[in-house]
């Protein structure tokens, strides 16, 4: 494998853990609030999260790519602050990642939180349990499920990201290059079997991932209800 | 006391909650299902907010909408039994119980995890997880559970509702035994007079989110003027006197009520217990004159007090046996023909195959 390949496996695990990890820390509240809420403003809220699942990525990275750059919002803030531009950098890729895959983390967690209810939560208030603790000792450990769910999808996700990165981040060695930047690289400039050592490798990933998932929602224990 | 003042609205209707409760022993909440009782329940524990509400314990105001106060209820140190167990899933029974125990009551010593384990029998349940219990091993895990939180206040939303006769029969010794050893007030949900006269000291008869009537069982059991509340089938009362002696051969127990003996199918308890048993309306005859030759043994002296005419065939009176009340439920017709009426001196006939042996045995009795 070419040092260029592996630094391009290892950026894209880095950008994938990275976002899972921040994903499942935003998601949580917005995936509680939004299971638990009679505000109206979730008819507005919930579709804007799931938006990233039909929008074609090219749409969505180019809107990115606009408020990231050093023109846009985002991006003209992130300049005068650390004198760099988020565009074509690994933290802009992040923020793109982040974008990207919020609905993977955030249903997951929210139909969980669903079937969690209220009542356990009202049984441990009554036990002295203020609403913080009822959220991290009784709610979250019935929702583990969602949360693994919500992880391995959110990173999987990542992992299999295209058009969002090409747009915002391009094909920049060590910063930007993901292992599907790479794989297209190689079919452009007709190196077929790396292609293929990268494409087999992310296609047995993929697998094990959604059999593990899909083993996950069979075996573990419904622990809600 | 616990006082509640407010508006609650239901699905079907609103009520104006007008409710004080004493805080001692068992206080039962009884009434027909959708009148509320649950939503007081609520209300006490600060899970339901309602609106413009004012609630009071024992002199500490936990909620007062106009002055903006609101005490949440993880700190109002109450107890919950809840009708569905609610014990948490992802815990052991032991679990369920250490997590009540971190979080109990400062200000109480006791009573402890371990006195809580002994005095439910909880220890064979200790390392199970949840759904490996039973339904009426659940609910005296979480009957435990309260308690182990070292409640000031325990409050009880039917915990026997959604179990069969056995399991219930199986569940109310040991929440006598709450009422008998912990210095802890309860109320007490139900709909089911079975419990109510077992268990309560006190009843509150709710209708509409109010207190209709209240006192002790008998006295509320025997106003006829709650009939229809209470429910025809179940119109009736409660007896409570001292075992007087057992008769092996026979397999009959005496009880004596005021002055009398009522002779009634054995039950368990020693001479000198106090038990209380449920006579029903439907099985309670009258005759003028002492009878002869009958089946039914049980022939009290009673005085008629009153007699309520219905407009069918049937006709509602209530008897005084020496300072009980006792109901009987008699067509109007047998009214007319024994010229019946208030103040006579008849005889009260009891059915003792009848009597609602249900109520009896193991608890329902308290020593005298």
């Amino acid at each position: 494998m070419s040092p260029g390949d592996l630094s391009a496996i290892l950026l894209t695990l880095k950008l994938a853990g990275a976002t899972s990890v921040i994903l499942v820390l935003i998601g949580t509240p917005l995936a509680w609030w939004l299971s638990h809420t009679r505000s109206r403003l979730r008819w507005i809220i919930e579709p804007a999260v799931a938006l990233p699942l039909v929008l074609p990525p090219t749409v969505l990275g180019f809107y990115l790519l606009i408020l990231l750059g050093p023109a846009g919002a985002i991006g003209g803030a992130w300049v005068q602050l650390t004198g760099e531009t988020l565009a074509f950098s690994f933290s802009g890729l992040l923020i793109a990642s982040v974008i990207y895959s919020l609905p993977f983390a955030v249903q997951p967690l929210q139909t969980a939180f669903q079937s969690v209810g209220t009542k356990h939560m009202e049984a441990a208030a009554t036990l002295g349990a203020s609403p913080l603790d009822a959220f991290m000792t009784v709610a979250s450990p019935i929702a583990i499920r969602g949360y693994i769910t919500a992880a391995v999808l959110t990173f999987a996700h990542t992992v299999g990201e295209f058009g969002v990165v090409l747009m915002v981040g391009g094909n920049i060695p060590e910063k930007t290059r993901v292992i599907s930047i790479a794989i297209f690289e190689h079919v452009e400039t007709l190196s077929y079997t790396e292609a293929h050592r990268l494409s087999i490798g992310l296609l047995i990933f993929s697998f094990l991932v959604l059999m593990a998932v899909t083993i996950l929602h069979r075996r573990a224990p419904v622990r809600a209800g | 006391m616990l006082i509640m003042r407010g508006t609650i609205r239901f699905p079907e209707f609103t009520a104006n909650v007008d409710v004080s409760a004493p805080l001692s022993g068992i206080v039962g909440l009884f009434g027909p299902s959708g009148h509320g009782k649950t939503t007081l329940l609520r209300l006490a524990s600060g899970l339901e907010r309602g609106t413009d509400c004012y609630v009071e314990h024992d002199g500490e105001i936990w909620q007062d909408d106009r002055n903006g106060i609101f005490v949440p209820p993880h700190k109002r140190r109450i107890g919950f039994v809840f009708q569905d167990s609610r014990l948490f899933p992802h815990l052991s029974a032991g679990g369920n119980l250490d997590y009540a125990a971190k979080r109990a009551n400062p200000g109480r010593a006791d009573p402890t995890r371990g006195q809580i384990v002994d005095m439910l029998d909880l220890a064979p349940l200790l390392h199970r997880r949840v759904e490996e219990l039973s339904g009426g091993e659940a609910q005296r895990v979480a009957i435990g559970r309260a308690l182990v939180s070292r409640p000031r206040l325990l409050l009880m939303d039917e915990p026997l509702s959604s179990l069969d006769i056995r399991r219930k029969m199986e569940i109310l010794p040991y929440i006598e035994r709450v009422r008998e050893e912990m210095d802890i007030p309860v109320l007490y949900v139900t709909h089911s007079l079975d419990e109510l006269s077992r268990l309560a000291d006190h009843v509150l008869l709710i209708r509409n989110g109010g207190v209709a009537a209240e006192g002790s069982v008998p006295e509320v059991m025997q106003r006829m003027d709650l009939g229809p509340m209470l429910g025809r089938f179940e119109a009736g009362v409660i007896l409570e006197g001292p075992v007087l002696a057992q008769d092996a051969d026979y397999a009959m127990t005496d009880l004596a009520i005021g002055n009398q003996v009522l002779r009634m199918p054995n039950i368990d308890a020693e001479p000198g217990t106090m038990v209380r048993i449920r006579v029903r309306a439907r099985d309670v005859s009258i005759a003028i004159e002492e009878p002869a030759g009958l089946s039914i043994r049980n022939a009290l002296r009673a005085r008629i007090s009153d007699i309520v005419l219905e407009d069918g065939a049937f006709a509602e009176i209530l008897l005084d046996l020496d300072g009980f009340g006792l109901r009987a439920r008699v067509t109007r017709e047998s009214v007319a023909l024994l010229k019946l009426e208030a103040g006579m001196n008849v005889y009260a006939l009891i059915k003792s195959s009848a009597i609602d042996r249900r109520l009896i045995p193991g608890g329902g009795k308290r020593r005298i």
